[in-house]
């Protein structure tokens, strides 16, 4: 119960997240209509993905520096659950896309970067495969992840906001801000969230352990 | 009488926060008519059910856990 506590959290986030999300109120927004609410459930999967991401990174960091396979295993393991998130980011953007901008792929500047990250991190599973020997495959794709991380983040929150974009806060689009000042938004949006990264890094240790679990039978 | 003014302005002005958009088209019908509830219990049955699934695999995973480090 002491180390679980965060997993029921985590449970009670989404799905209070789902009903309010769907039965509360929201602002009334032309084009948009009730599609505003995909905001609930499409940018958690981002924030998802990018903490994934991120802890992928924190332990290459740290397995190049402690050489120890463990670390290595969750830098992958991170990447391998943050991938699930950002494919699903990417289906379900298109689907919202495809009926406010028109097209399930515009070629938006976000849309594109958005793939190409996430290409970046399919780049470094298919370096991890071509890597027979346990230390050197570690070593070198820590280095490459540590490349790829900031790759992600200019990727996913620097270039779009250099030029004109769909997505709202890019390129002076008018962007969220009408509708996160909405108080009644916020209190749905940002537990959504958590709720979701909750479920993100709980899919991650699931990973990890199991991982763990594979790697002593094969002793 | 001040206060009362001003409360009544405040008032005055957040009723016109309410009222603003009222031509956008939302999917009030569907919801007056209730059905929009059964879509909100669908989705949530789903994701209990994965939540729920989820918490046993996790459960089956510390099963073995405690096995695998019984052995060693």
């Amino acid at each position: 119960m002491r180390k679980t506590w965060w997993k029921i959290l985590g449970a009670v986030l989404v799905i209070y997240t789902t009903i309010a999300g769907l039965l509360l109120g929201v602002p009334h927004l032309n084009i948009l209509n009730e599609t505003i609410r995909n905001l609930y459930f499409h940018v958690p999967m981002w924030f998802a993905m990018i903490v994934l991401f991120t802890i992928s990174v924190v332990y290459s960091v740290i397995s190049l520096s402690s050489k120890k396979e463990i670390d290595d295993i969750r830098a992958v393991e991170a990447v391998n659950a943050g991938i699930i998130f950002g494919i699903l980011g990417l289906i379900t953007g298109a689907v919202w896309a495809k009926f406010t901008w028109g097209q399930f792929w515009s070629f938006d500047p976000k849309q594109n970067f958005a793939a190409i990250s996430i290409l970046l991190y399919f780049a470094y599973l298919v370096l991890r495969n071509a890597i027979d020997e346990e230390q050197k495959r570690a070593k070198i794709s820590a280095i490459y992840n540590i490349f790829a991380f900031p790759m992600m983040v200019v990727l996913l929150f620097v270039l779009p906001r250099l030029q004109s974009s769909l997505h709202p806060g890019n390129g002076g689009n008018p962007g969220f801000n009408s509708y996160d000042l909405d108080s009644r938004m916020r209190m749905v949006f940002y537990p959504a969230c958590l709720g979701w990264i909750l479920i993100g890094y709980w899919i991650y240790t699931i990973r990890f352990r199991t991982r763990v679990l594979e790697n002593k039978s094969n002793l | 009488m001040k206060k009362i003014a001003f409360t009544l302005m405040m008032l005055m002005t957040t009723l016109n926060l309410f009222a603003q958009n009222n031509d956008v088209e939302m999917a009030d019908a569907f919801r007056s008519n209730g059905k929009i509830y059964v879509v909100v219990a669908v989705i949530v049955i789903i994701l209990v059910g994965l939540l729920v699934y989820l918490f046993t695999l996790d459960k089956r995973l510390k099963m073995l856990e405690k096995k695998s480090s019984d052995k060693n």
